[in-house]
């Protein structure tokens, strides 16, 4: 009892130390990271500590691409690091029985919570409380608000994603170029038309020159109406060269369409889907390459995030570095988060390694 | 009084003595509770912690509101089976409503509260005016509210409250860890305790659900109590979609999705008959406990997700089973002969 009444007052007056330190070299503005010392226990050289809880909280249990995150890629990077891996959840994608969940943990002492959050409120109150009883907390695929988390996992940037997408199409349409178009879900999907922009900016680059958009067109992220637009957009350009889908549904449906047409081989097709509904049309020639990113990677990382994290190695504010195994090194950025990549690309030598 | 209490003894409702109010299938709910505490306690690390009781009194909260008056309604032979998409709608509206700049909270809450007795009333309406089966009828506003929800709402979801409010609503009361909102639903559960239990009211409830033509004979309003409950559990559900909107400070189309089934559980669970007639208010509310604890008690025991719901399933029919074989029993033991009775 004496040792942690002396250890407690020790790491009071340390911290209180270091934050006066902080506070100072916020004021003068310069000498920055000088007051970043060993003092308060983080080791930024040092390695993970062994023996640590690590749980996988995904959106939902017994989905295919969570299983993929979780069980390829957060379980063997745990193991890596000597922790103890689990991944728990509720059996449907809602926010409240995540909170549940996020309970369950934190009751459990769990060093670390790597959670995708099904809403980015709703789980913020079971995040704060988890925090304070102890747990690090890595958010990975979907994010919440910055201040409920200590860092987000990102797969990939918007400019990442737009460049992976023209470079796709580029290769696949040949050096002759031509026209192509984009398939996208709804019109005013932030995200959607945030790459959409980006796309352009990419296109207006002179080794893209003879590439053309002459259409974007909206299937809804609805099957049957992404199935459709596909159709239209091959009766109103006959010259159509290639089409980028940037959304699971959408590319799944025109692939689709395309397999059936006589454009089979003819129009090429490119987007953002998952290598389960992709797989027949990359085998039968329909897709040569589409994109999304590793999911083991991402669980791979956001193991890695939490690990040093709990290993006082970050912090999670922005400029930290570490390592994580086989992905080599990351650097914390904005607001707490860790860019994956670039998308990964999927095509006939690689896609049967994969099942989500 | 003792010649006609035999022949009453079967359907007559639970007289406010310690054996009416404490059946023997309620008695079975609260040493199972026990057990499972007692149990879990022992054998599950963090069970014993008042922490536990917290996340398990927040989570029972909308669940306990909510079987309050579903009680009532399944004691006279109804069901609600919207009172979920009322919580989904009245959250929808109350996010909408803040949104457009509605910033009162008395306003806030008034305005769900009394969306909830309209959207009740609907359902009443079509049970009493036009003589539907509420089963039909409630599955049918069950798609329409939650429809609506997302009319109102879309998939986005509303969460820029201020944050004392979202921290009130699960502040625990002064000393404990548990959440004062706890006490609102133990007011709610006296109310509807002594309506059921101690008033002509809750008499006239039994009879509607062992037999509505008789009751309607003998004098009672079927039809406007039956109007009544279903407009009172619209009320109820409507204060549960302003708690879960506060609790998860998130007010969204699609909150409190499948809520309903965990209340019709609850409620069977407590010893509720689903024909009606029978049952009581303090097996259900030890019904929800039950559930809550386990449920909770079986996650911290890394019992994964899908053998929860077959844990859940299984108890919902023993529910179903287990009062119609208390009841053979003691029936078998009643017609046995007195001196073998006796036989401890």
């Amino acid at each position: 009892m004496r040792i942690t009444g002396v250890r407690l007052v020790a790491t009071t007056v340390l911290a209180a130390l270091t934050l006066a330190m902080g506070a100072c070299a916020d004021d003068s503005g310069s000498d920055a990271g000088a007051g970043s010392g060993t003092d308060t226990g983080s080791n930024s050289s040092g390695t993970i500590k062994e023996g640590l809880k690590v749980a996988f909280l995904p959106k939902q249990v017994n989905n295919p691409y969570f299983d993929t995150s979780d069980n390829k890629g957060g379980k063997v990077a745990v193991g890596e690091f000597k922790g103890t891996f689990s991944q728990t959840g509720p059996s449907e994608a809602s926010p409240s029985a995540q909170v549940s969940y996020i309970n369950t943990l934190s009751q459990q002492q769990t060093d670390v919570i790597v959670v995708s959050a099904n809403d980015k409120d709703a789980i913020c109150g079971a995040l704060t409380e988890a925090k304070s009883a102890g747990a690090k907390i890595v958010t990975y695929d979907s994010d919440t608000k910055p201040e409920c988390r200590d860092v987000f996992v990102n797969q990939a940037t918007a400019d990442g994603i737009a460049k992976s997408q023209i470079k796709l199409i580029s290769d696949a349409v040949g050096a002759d170029g031509g026209e192509i178009a984009i398939l996208s879900a709804t019109a005013n999907a932030t995200n959607q038309n945030a790459w959409i922009e980006m796309m352009k900016t990419e296109l207006a680059k002179p080794e893209y020159s003879k590439l053309k958009l002459v259409d974007t067109v909206y299937g809804d992220d609805k099957d049957e109406k992404s199935f459709q637009e596909a159709q239209g957009l091959l009766a109103k350009h006959p010259n159509l060269k290639g089409i980028i889908s940037p959304t699971t549904v959408g590319v799944a449906a025109a692939a689709r369409y395309l397999s059936g047409s006589s454009y089979k081989g003819k129009v090429q097709l490119t987007g953002l889907g998952t290598p389960n509904q992709m797989r027949a049309f990359v085998k039968d020639g329909t897709v040569k390459a589409f994109a999304l990113w590793n999911p083991a990677d991402l669980g791979y990382l956001a193991a890695y995030a939490g690990g040093a994290l709990a290993s006082g190695m970050i912090t999670g504010k922005e400029g930290d570095k570490f390592k994580a195994g086989k992905l080599g090194d990351y650097t914390v950025g904005a607001n707490g988060e860790i860019v994956l990549g670039d998308p990964f690309t999927f095509d006939s030598s690689n896609i049967d390694q994969f099942n989500f | 009084m003792a010649v006609e209490t035999p022949v009453r003894e079967p359907v007559s409702p639970p007289r406010a003595t310690a054996r009416g109010l404490l059946g023997s299938w309620d008695l079975l709910v609260l040493v199972a509770l026990v057990l499972v505490v007692v149990v879990g306690t022992l054998t599950i690390d963090g069970v014993g912690n008042p922490r536990f009781y917290r996340f398990v009194v927040l989570e029972a909260i909308p669940i306990a509101l909510i079987a309050l008056p579903m009680t009532l309604i399944v004691i006279t032979g109804e069901i609600d089976l919207s009172v979920a998409s009322t919580v989904g709608l009245t959250c929808s509206v109350m996010g909408k409503l803040w949104q457009s700049g509605l910033t009162s909270l008395p306003a806030l809450i008034a305005i769900s509260l009394v969306l909830g007795a309209v959207l009740g009333a609907v359902n009443g309406l079509f049970v009493t005016v036009f003589g539907l089966p509420s089963l039909a009828v409630t599955i049918g506003t069950l798609a329409l509210y939650r429809g609506l929800a997302y009319v109102v709402l879309g998939d986005k979801a509303v969460a820029d409250y201020p944050v004392e409010w979202t921290r009130d609503m699960i502040a625990p009361i002064p000393g404990t860890v548990i959440p004062w909102f706890v006490l609102v639903v133990a007011a709610l559960a006296v109310l509807f305790g002594v309506l059921l239990h101690a008033t002509p009211i809750g008499r006239g409830l039994y009879a509607i659900g062992n037999n509505a033509e008789a009751s309607a004979y003998s004098g009672i309003a079927v039809m406007r109590t039956k109007f009544w409950l279903f407009v009172a559990t619209g009320v109820v559900a409507a204060l549960a979609g302003v708690f879960w909107t506060f609790r998860f400070a998130s007010a969204r189309a699609d909150n409190a999705d499948g809520l309903e089934l965990s209340v019709v559980a609850a409620v069977l669970l407590g010893g509720v008959s689903i024909f009606g007639g029978r049952g009581g208010l303090l097996g259900v509310v030890a019904a929800v406990a039950l559930l809550g604890t386990l449920r909770n008690a079986l996650q911290l025991a890394d019992v994964p997700a899908n053998a929860l719901t077959i844990v859940t399933g299984t108890l919902l029919i023993a529910s179903v089973v287990g009062p119609n074989v208390v009841r053979m029993a003691r029936g078998r033991l009643r017609r046995r002969p007195p001196e073998e009775r006796t036989q401890p």
